[in-house]
Formats: C-alpha cells, sequence, structure tokens
C-alpha cells in the first residue's frame, strides 16, 4: 500500500529523515512515536505526496510517486484519508459542508446521506455543532472534524497526525476506538503520536507495530511499548 | 471535447466548484465594473467603425461614379463653350448623362463658405458641368485632350484626386476601431488575469484543503473560471446595455452633420453589440482558465 525504500528527506541542507525503508501492508496499524522535531509529520507527508523524496523511492498504492501526474496524486489521495495536527477547513462553509467535500470534489455527492452525515458527526461528538462554522470549533473540535472529514469516503489508508493532541482522555479514547474499528474493516491506519499511554492501551485492543524516528532514522520501538 | 464541456460546465452551473470558493466583494465588483466599462468602450469603438464603414462606402460609391467639368472663360465666351463640352460629352462612350449646374446649385454649394446672398452673376464664378459615368466610364486622357481642343476654358476633374484620401482616410479609422476593440478584449483579458491570480493567491488555503481531499487542478479551476465568466458576463452585459442607449439616443444621419450625426448603428448592425458580452465571457474563460492552471501547476 504504501512502500519507502530508503527515502530521506533533506531541507536546507539537513537531514530530516535518512534512509528509511518502511511497507504499510493493507489492514496494517501502526503507531510512529518520536521526540518533537524528529520528522513524524515529514514522514506523514511522504506517504501521502504532500512532500517528494529527496532521495530513495516512495510507492503509493503501487505507483511511484515520482512517475505520477497531478491527476493521479489527486486520485490517491481520494483513498487517503489525512488528519493534520492543524487541520485546515473552508472557512466560509458550514462544519457539514466540509464533511461531504470530499465526495463533492470526486463527484460522488449523489452519496452523501445526511443521515449518515449525522451519524458521523455523533461519532466524533460533533452532533451539535453540523451547522457551526470552522472558525467557531475550539482546537480539539476541529481536530474530530478533520477526523470525520478524513474517513467519509471510506479511504484505505489513514494517517493521523496527533489526532488526540486537542482532545480529553475521554474523546482520545473514543476517536481511537473508531480507529480500531475502521482498522477492524480492513483499514490501514498509521497514526503520529508521541503519546506513550495512548499507543499503550491501544495496543490491547488491536496488533499495532510502534515505529520510531529518532536520529532521522526509522525503526521498531522497543518492547515496553 | 473536454474542453467544450468546461465551457458548458461553466453556465450549466457546478454550483458545488463553485462554492468552494469564498464570496469576495471588492474583487468581485471589480472585476464586473472592469468588464462593463470594457464593453461600453467596445460598443462605441464598433459603432465608429461601422460609421466609417458605411462613410467610406458611400463616399467611395457616389464619387466613383461622377465627374465635373469646369469652365473658366470670358463672359462672352462661356456659354459657347459650355455648348462645346456638352457636345463633346454627347459623343463620348461611358457618360450616361451631363448637365450644366444651375445658378441655385452653384450658390448652394458655394454657400458654406460665402454666405446665402452671394451675388453669383456679378462674380467670376466658373460654370459647371456635372458629368454621370455608365458601364467602366469614359476614357479620361482621350476626353482630357478633345475637352482641350474644343473647349481651351473646361477642365475635367474626375474626383480621384481627393476621394482617394477620403476614401483611405475612413478605411483606415474604420481599421482603427477594429484594432481597439482588440485592444480593449486584450486589455480586458489581462485584467481579468490579474484578478483571477490575485484572488487564486489570496485562496491559497482553500486551494490546499482542496488538494488535501484530492480535489484534482480542473475541479478548482473551475470554481474560478466559473466565478469570474460569470462576473465578467454580467459586467459585460450591463456596459454594453448602457452603451447601446447612448449609441440609440445620439443625433440621427442628416445632410448638415454629415459624418458626426451618422454615428448609430443601422438595421442589422444593432444586432452585433448584443456578442460583445459573449466576447468578454470567452476572454474571461480563458484568460481566468490560463491563470489558474499556471497558478496550481507551481503548487504542491
Amino acid at each position: 500500500m504504501i512502500e519507502l525504500k530508503n527515502a530521506g528527506f533533506n531541507y536546507g541542507g539537513r537531514d530530516i529523515l535518512s534512509d528509511m525503508t518502511l511497507r504499510l501492508s493493507p489492514g496494517s496499524f501502526h503507531f510512529l512515536t518520536g521526540p518533537s522535531g524528529s520528522g513524524k509529520t515529514t514522514l506523514l507527508n511522504l506517504c501521502y505526496q504532500a512532500l517528494m523524496p529527496t532521495t530513495g523511492m516512495v510507492r503509493i498504492f503501487e505507483q511511484d510517486v515520482r512517475a505520477m501526474t497531478r491527476d493521479d496524486v489527486a486520485r490517491v489521495r481520494r483513498r487517503i484519508g489525512v488528519v493534520h495536527q492543524n487541520c485546515q477547513f473552508l472557512d466560509h462553509i458550514s462544519v457539514r459542508d466540509n464533511l461531504t467535500l470530499p465526495l463533492s470534489v470526486s463527484g460522488r455527492e449523489s452519496e452523501v446521506d445526511q443521515g449518515n452525515v449525522d451519524d458521523l458527526l455523533g461519532w466524533v461528538g460533533l452532533s451539535e455543532r453540523g451547522d457551526a462554522l470552522p472558525p467557531e470549533l475550539s482546537g480539539g473540535e476541529r481536530q474530530r472534524a478533520a477526523l470525520a472529514r478524513a474517513i467519509i469516503m471510506s479511504p484505505d489508508l489513514i494517517l493521523a497526525d496527533e489526532p488526540t493532541g486537542n482532545v480529553d482522555w475521554e474523546m482520545a479514547q473514543r476517536l481511537i476506538a473508531l480507529l480500531v474499528e475502521l482498522n477492524r474493516m480492513g483499514k490501514t491506519i498509521l497514526i503520529a503520536t508521541h503519546d506513550l499511554n495512548l499507543i499503550r492501551n491501544t495496543k490491547s485492543e488491536v496488533s499495532a507495530r510502534v515505529l520510531r524516528i529518532s536520529n532521522t532514522k526509522l525503526q521498531l520501538a522497543g518492547a515496553d511499548l | 471535447m473536454e474542453r467544450l464541456r468546461s465551457i458548458f460546465e461553466v453556465f450549466s452551473g457546478d454550483t458545488n466548484a463553485d462554492r468552494v470558493v469564498p464570496p469576495s466583494g471588492f474583487t468581485s465588483r471589480l472585476t464586473s465594473f472592469t468588464a462593463g466599462a470594457m464593453a461600453f468602450l467596445t460598443v462605441f469603438a464598433l459603432a465608429l467603425s461601422l460609421a466609417t464603414g458605411r462613410l467610406a462606402d458611400r463616399w467611395d460609391a457616389e464619387l466613383a461614379r461622377t465627374s465635373t467639368i469646369r469652365i473658366a472663360a470670358p463672359e462672352g465666351q462661356l456659354a459657347a463653350q459650355s455648348e462645346a463640352v456638352l457636345e463633346v460629352l454627347r459623343t463620348t462612350p461611358g457618360i450616361a448623362s451631363a448637365r450644366v449646374m444651375s445658378d441655385a446649385e452653384q450658390r448652394k454649394l458655394l454657400e458654406p463658405w460665402f454666405g446665402p446672398d452671394l451675388p453669383l452673376d456679378t462674380l467670376p464664378v466658373p460654370r459647371l458641368i456635372e458629368v454621370l459615368e455608365e458601364g467602366k466610364g469614359p476614357d479620361m486622357v482621350g476626353l482630357k485632350l478633345r475637352l482641350s481642343a474644343e473647349a481651351p476654358g473646361a477642365v475635367l476633374d474626375d474626383h480621384t484626386r481627393w476621394r482617394k484620401p477620403l476614401v483611405n482616410a475612413a478605411t483606415r479609422l474604420r481599421l482603427l476601431g477594429l484594432v481597439s476593440i482588440l485592444l480593449i478584449a486584450g486589455s480586458m483579458g489581462a485584467m481579468i488575469t490579474l484578478a483571477a491570480q490575485s484572488a487564486l493567491a489570496a485562496n491559497g488555503q482553500v486551494i490546499g484543503v482542496l488538494r488535501l481531499i484530492g480535489a484534482r487542478d480542473v475541479y478548482i479551476a473551475r470554481a474560478f473560471v466559473r466565478r469570474f465568466t460569470l462576473r465578467a458576463l454580467i459586467g459585460a452585459a450591463i456596459g454594453t446595455g448602457l452603451a447601446m442607449i447612448g449609441v440609440a439616443f445620439m443625433p440621427a444621419p442628416a445632410e448638415e452633420g454629415a459624418f458626426l450625426t451618422g454615428l448609430g448603428f443601422v438595421g442589422w448592425h444593432w444586432v452585433l453589440p448584443v456578442f460583445v458580452p459573449v466576447i468578454a465571457a470567452i476572454v474571461a474563460f480563458w484568460a481566468t482558465r490560463l491563470a489558474a492552471f499556471r497558478a496550481l501547476s507551481r503548487l504542491s
């Protein structure tokens, strides 16, 4: 699904990531951890072609990112749900419309079912906020809305960057439970987080690999996780 | 086919694509105003161009078929030389008719310069003979030779000397009008390109979100293209309407006013301004589309 082979990313003459080799198989669940600034977000960006590797190879859904056209990138991104740390929305349309936007841009607007949208809003605890504009949401609410938007297309792969960073423990558990449920449905999940308790709790629910970035390199985390 | 479809979609209304671009009041008004002003100028340039075209054709047609013979002779010989000239003309192939202009007609011709009370009989005014040609017209060189032999005071003026510069001037004025229309269209395209680029730059976050969720460039471009095309269409329609009202109130063609009173549209020419908003919309469509794709290709 996602394959990195000796991939690296260099910015301003400094190696952010180097010699990364990773394979995300369909249906797998991965955590990506490491200290702040270690390159977790950069690695996620490489996985949906927001960044191009400066060395090595990255393949997304069997396609080499260097050979992709802009339309190819768009098509690939429809199969990937991305939740950013700083989630961006279209600020002039409602949360509900933002959620259904991925369906609109991919020509599947007829599949929009307001009942399902309401269920999704309920799942992420935003039942009462569907008609609000994104600037009216708190940080945590924005992250939950971003997760809802990421999964509305039923993507094959979900990339989440600190998805529980701005929510309380109870909501964090609920969001992780949602991701675990999606993984059981066959979706591939990659979550970047520095919250080790969250990783430990989740590992009791699902078989997850934990990867750590240290000194620009990727390694399997120890048995303590 | 893809391009035709995208043109059609601009008007058929992909409102979802349109919805993703936030409303921007100032840019919107500026684009509509620019399109309106340009359409207004285009209609006037068109009216000027068509009027000069008509004038050139009229001068060409009217003056090409006539010539004038001027007889300047001592008073005692004037009648004899006039008769001699008429006789020559009667026997010249290519002449349909010839007649001596009356004193009243000559007075009318001189009236703009000397006033209405010109005592023509006391002035040494040459006698004028109006000649109407037929077919390919007479052999002018031969006619001039015969006239100089039969009536030494007769001078043949076939109007070529001043008809050509007039017709040339009118033709060039028409060409200038058409060039002005092209320049106006080009300027409008440039202004709409700048407005579209500004709108694209101001909506970087919107474009980023759309790319993140898998929008193709054509989807994003369509949203901007639709908005700018409709703004240009509406602005140009208003500008054209106002200009047509202005042209309709221009003075009707009159003998006294000559060129300046015939600047409006005549007959089916009134249909032509209707195409101005359509052309403005097409210019806006391509200007925005090119600007959008160029801007998007620079983004990741």
